[in-house]
Parts: C-alpha cells; sequence; structure tokens
C-alpha cells in the first residue's frame, strides 16, 4: 500500500490521524459553534435559529452559570495559591543533592494525580465526612478547631474541593519544577554563592526567574484543568453541586445543561463561552509572567 | 560549599553542625509530613474496604480495620448491587483498544511529521498546535449526536472512537521519532525496503520507550475517565467501573466499605503498572512541553 513512492508516503502516514481528528474534533468544533446561535432541545427536535440569545442569556439571565464560573475562578485561584508554593517547596526539596528515598517521594506524591477521579471523589467523601471524617479528626481537632461542616455547609464546599484538588495536582506539578530546576545549569548557582549571596537570594534573583518557563506551563495546565473539573466535585456533593450549587463547577453545568436537560444549543454556547475564558486567562497569565520579566 | 582560608573557630563549627542537622531533620519532616498527607487517604480506602458502615462511621476514628470483615468484597463481587467484575472487564477492554488505537495513529502521523518533507507540513503543524488550545467540552454536544446519529449510543465503540485521535499522542511520537538517524532509513532504502517497511522495522522498534510511556499515559486517561463513558453509556453492563461506582454513591443507602472496595481493586493495578514504569514516565512527563 505505501510502495516505494516516497512523494505519497507522508501523505499516508498522516491521513489515518488527520481522517479521525477532522471527523471526531474539528467537525465537532465548527458544528458547536453553529448549534450555539440554536435552540435545540432533545435529540429529534428541529433547531431554531436564535442569533445570540443563548450567549446574552447565559451573561444576563443565567444565575447558575454566573455561579459555576465563579466556582470554577475561586477554584482555579484557590487551588494555583496553594499547589504552586508547595510544589515548588517540594521540588527544591527533592532536588536538593544526596536526599536519601528520593525516588520513593516522587512516586509517593504522584501516586494521586493517577488515581481516578471518580476514586477520589469517593474517598475524600469520608476524609472530609463531618463527624467522623479524616480532616475533622486527624488534623483539626488536634488543633482544638470544632468540627467544619465540609460538604454539607456552602461556603465550605469550594474549600474542600480546593483541598481535594491540592492533595491531587501538588505532586505532579512538583515533578514539573523538578525537571525545571535540572534544567538550570548548576554553575549559576554556585557563581552566586561565590560572590556572596545568601541561599535564599540565589533562589530569589537566579532560581526563581529561570523557573519562569515552567511557572508559565504549570499555569496553564492549572487553569486548563480547573475548567475541566466535574469527576470529584460530582461523586463529592452530586452533580447539582450540593447545597446552593456551589460546588457546580463550569463542565459539570455544561453537563447537566446538555445531557440531563438535553439543551444541545444551550450547552454549545457554555462549551464555547468556556473556550472563550480559557483563551482569556491563559493569555492575561502569558503576559502577566512577560510582566514580572521586566522589572 | 567552599573551603573556608581560616580555620573557623570550634564553637562556629559545631554551630554550622548543628544547623545542618536541623536542616536536614527539618527536610526530613517536611517530606514525611507530606508522605502522611499523601498516604493516608489511600491506607483509610484500603483498611476502609474491610470495615462494615458501622465501623467506619463511629469514634474514635481508626486508620487500620480492628475486625476486618471480607464482607464487602464477597457482595461486591458476587454482583447483587451492580455487574463490577464486567464493569471492570468493560474498562479493561475500553483502555486497551484506546491506547491501541491511539498508539497506531500518533505513531503513524508522528512519523510523517517527523521524517518527511511534504506540502502543507507547516500549515498542518501551526494548524494542530492551534487547535490545541480548543478546551474538548467545546466538541461534547456535537460528538454526542453524532454517537446517537451512528447508532454507537451505549456501545464501547463510542467511547473508544473519539478518544483514539490524540493530537498530543502525535506531537509526542514525533518528538520522540525525529531523532532516529537518516542514515538508517537510507540504508534500508538501499536494501529495497518499502516506506512502510522503514516505518514498521525501524521507527517502531527504535521509538518503543516513548511509545510505552504513551501507551501508559492514553490507558490511566481511558481508565480513569468518567465523564465521557457516562454520557455515552447508558446500561449498568456496559459501564465502565467508574460510572458503575458513581451508581453505588448515588443509591440511597450508601455502603462505603463495597464502594471503597471498589475502588481499591480499580486503584491498584494503575498504581503497580505505574510503579513498574515510573522513573521512564516520570523523566519524560514534560516530554514535547518544556523541553526545547
Amino acid at each position: 500500500m505505501f510502495g516505494r513512492g516516497r512523494k505519497i508516503a507522508p501523505y499516508l502516514f498522516i491521513s489515518p490521524f488527520f481522517i479521525g481528528y477532522a471527523i471526531f474534533f474539528l467537525y465537532p468544533v465548527i458544528q458547536s459553534l453553529q448549534l450555539s446561535f440554536y435552540r435545540q432541545v432533545g435529540l429529534t427536535n428541529p433547531p431554531r435559529f436564535i442569533g445570540f440569545d443563548n450567549y446574552v442569556r447565559l451573561v444576563t439571565k443565567d444565575d447558575l452559570f454566573i455561579k459555576a464560573l465563579t466556582n470554577t475562578t475561586y477554584y482555579a485561584l484557590g487551588s494555583i495559591l496553594i499547589i504552586v508554593p508547595l510544589a515548588l517547596l517540594l521540588a527544591l526539596i527533592l532536588h536538593s543533592p544526596r536526599l536519601r528515598f528520593r525516588e520513593f517521594f516522587r512516586f509517593l506524591y504522584f501516586t494521586p494525580n493517577i488515581t481516578a477521579g471518580v476514586v477520589v471523589g469517593i474517598v475524600f467523601g469520608l476524609v472530609f465526612e463531618e463527624q467522623y471524617g479524616l480532616i475533622n479528626n486527624l488534623l483539626l481537632a488536634p488543633l482544638g478547631i470544632d468540627n467544619v461542616r465540609w460538604l454539607r455547609e456552602a461556603r465550605w464546599i469550594m474549600p474542600a474541593v480546593i483541598l481535594l484538588g491540592a492533595w491531587k495536582w501538588t505532586g505532579i506539578n512538583a515533578i514539573y519544577f523538578m525537571v525545571g530546576l535540572q534544567n538550570i545549569p548548576p554553575e549559576l548557582n554556585e557563581a552566586a554563592r561565590v560572590d556572596g549571596a545568601t541561599r535564599w537570594q540565589v533562589f530569589w534573583h537566579v532560581t526563581l526567574p529561570l523557573l519562569r518557563p515552567i511557572l508559565a506551563f504549570v499555569l496553564t495546565i492549572a487553569i486548563i484543568g480547573s475548567y475541566n473539573l466535574f469527576a470529584e466535585p460530582a461523586i463529592l456533593v452530586g452533580l447539582e453541586g450540593g447545597p446552593n450549587n456551589s460546588g457546580m463547577t463550569m463542565t459539570m453545568y455544561l453537563y447537566t445543561r446538555g445531557f440531563r436537560e438535553l439543551k444541545m444549543g444551550y450547552a454549545s454556547a457554555i462549551g464555547y463561552s468556556l473556550a472563550v475564558i480559557i483563551l482569556v486567562l491563559s493569555v492575561i497569565q502569558l503576559v502577566l509572567i512577560r510582566a514580572f520579566r521586566e522589572d | 560549599m567552599r573551603l573556608a582560608l581560616s580555620r573557623p573557630s570550634d564553637s562556629a563549627e559545631r554551630k554550622s553542625l548543628a544547623m545542618k542537622l536541623l536542616e536536614v531533620t527539618i527536610v526530613y519532616a517536611i517530606l514525611f509530613f507530606f508522605a502522611l498527607l499523601v498516604g493516608i487517604p489511600f491506607l483509610y480506602m484500603f483498611t476502609g474496604s474491610f470495615k462494615t458502615n458501622g465501623q467506619l462511621f463511629s469514634w474514635p476514628v481508626n486508620l487500620l480495620a480492628s475486625e476486618p470483615t471480607l464482607n464487602n468484597y464477597e457482595r461486591l463481587l458476587s454482583g447483587e448491587e451492580i455487574p463490577y467484575l464486567q464493569q471492570m472487564g468493560n474498562s479493561v477492554i475500553i483502555a486497551v483498544s484506546q491506547s491501541a488505537l491511539t498508539l497506531l495513529f500518533a505513531s503513524m502521523v508522528g512519523w510523517g511529521f517527523a521524517k518527511y518533507e511534504f506540502r502543507g507540513k507547516t500549515f498542518l503543524t501551526i494548524f494542530l498546535l492551534f487547535t490545541f488550545t480548543i478546551p474538548f467540552q467545546v466538541t461534547l454536544v456535537p460528538l454526542f449526536q453524532m454517537i446517537v446519529r451512528l447508532g454507537l449510543l451505549d456501545s464501547f465503540l463510542g467511547v473508544i472512537l473519539p478518544s483514539s485521535v490524540s493530537a498530543f499522542g502525535a506531537f509526542f511520537m514525533r518528538q520522540a521519532m525525529v531523532s532516529i538517524p537518516q542514515e538508517l532509513l537510507d540504508a534500508g532504502r538501499i536494501d529495497g525496503a518499502s516506506e512502510w517497511g522503514l516505518f514498521w522495522r525501524i521507527g517502531i522498534p527504535l521509538s518503543r520507550g516513548a511509545l510505552s510511556i504513551l501507551s501508559v499515559l492514553v490507558f490511566l486517561t481511558a481508565w480513569n475517565d468518567y465523564l465521557w463513558p457516562l454520557i455515552v453509556l447508558r446500561t449498568p453492563e456496559k459501564f465502565t467501573y467508574p460510572v458503575g461506582l458513581a451508581t453505588l454513591n448515588g443509591l440511597y443507602k450508601v455502603e462505603y466499605g463495597m464502594i471503597l472496595g471498589g475502588a481499591f481493586i480499580a486503584t491498584l493495578p494503575i498504581v503497580l503498572i505505574f510503579f513498574a514504569g515510573r522513573n521512564q514516565i516520570l523523566d519524560n512527563l514534560t516530554i514535547g512541553a518544556v523541553k526545547q
């Protein structure tokens, strides 16, 4: 089938992928854009063109959409603020020479990341349980803190999901930072030390600036991951997001509108809003990282 | 540490030794503390699977199982609530087929991009990178409609096919294959090998490392996926294990010991697979993303 023709061979090699990509990715991407301008409820009802109505409704009338957006943003910011410093700390420690059991710790810290979201959600349902849960009994009770109603009180749901996210994602981010640290030539640190810089100064003025590309990568992955969040909160507090929909994320919202209520056009508009938000956030993040380089 | 020119006094030396000891202690304390934070939920999942609901919800909290019972596993595996063994089998079939298809498509397209010059190559590369930024949620509704129209609702194919074309996999394999020396291919051509033969006999064997990493990553993703199987699969006999576990979790009377048992036996194999390939995978996590 590939003969000896070096001219057509590359096209034969790439075509299975690109045919599949066109059918299962590009076509749906375009179809979804079109659908987002239609009202279609159910699979068999004919779609009706309504222009920008879906988008207008999302932004001006749909409190639940705004809620899901707020929750997801809350999760993104909260988890980044916890994960990035912790991951950096762990990476610096794991990177230090003469550390024993390095492989063991690296492996252990990574395991939450390969655990299914559903499994994590189930286990953390017990971790956050009000009366008998691990956090309230093992972490907070010894500090004299009363039981927190993690999954039953609206304001505590997102903090619980953020802690779950930190548990799941800190390890892999530490490994990303370790890769970044390995790429920094050790001579740089040594030179700075010889010049009399303290360790803290070396970290702040040499290591951190050089980690910027990794930081950009980590933040991008974190933002995308936040907006993909689905299984964990869905298991933890249910697909409606628990009390006051406080655990409802964007992807959960898209799922309930699209696949429970079968509002095809509306769910497509949610999907596209999500794409725009992720794009904007990624650009902002890149600009910020670049701005820090200037000072 | 540099050698000091003047000999430090004894007390300074002792102080720095004490400082070092303190530092080492702090470092290991931090590592150990985080190891506990990471490990305890796993331990609790394991021991909890041997407990009754009464033992799970009792005070004080017991991280171990004082009177372990196998009842949860017996009831889970007998299929009295859900056909869990079958659901795990479904997950195996889906994850294996998805890995095989992804690997085939990705290695072929990666080979095409790594080893040939052709019209449209630059355009396709940029195009692929650009579409990389589009989140998958955008595609969910039309994909679902397509699956329904093709009659693939509630079928494994409906789960597998849309997930088998991975742009990430394509880039990953291209990165791995680009370093295969051109001389090998030239020599192969002189010996009369076909272009397919070069791919199959040189390209594939020489990128075994990358293929094994990619297969583990794809397998893990497919094994753990919840959203898409939840959308496509409709009957308990077709469910993958995460969808099955979620239904158990939503029952009126939630049997946590049983669910933890299901969670544990679904997690153990991937942790073992991952343990076997840990260094190769962890060292190459950022291929294509951060390298360069």
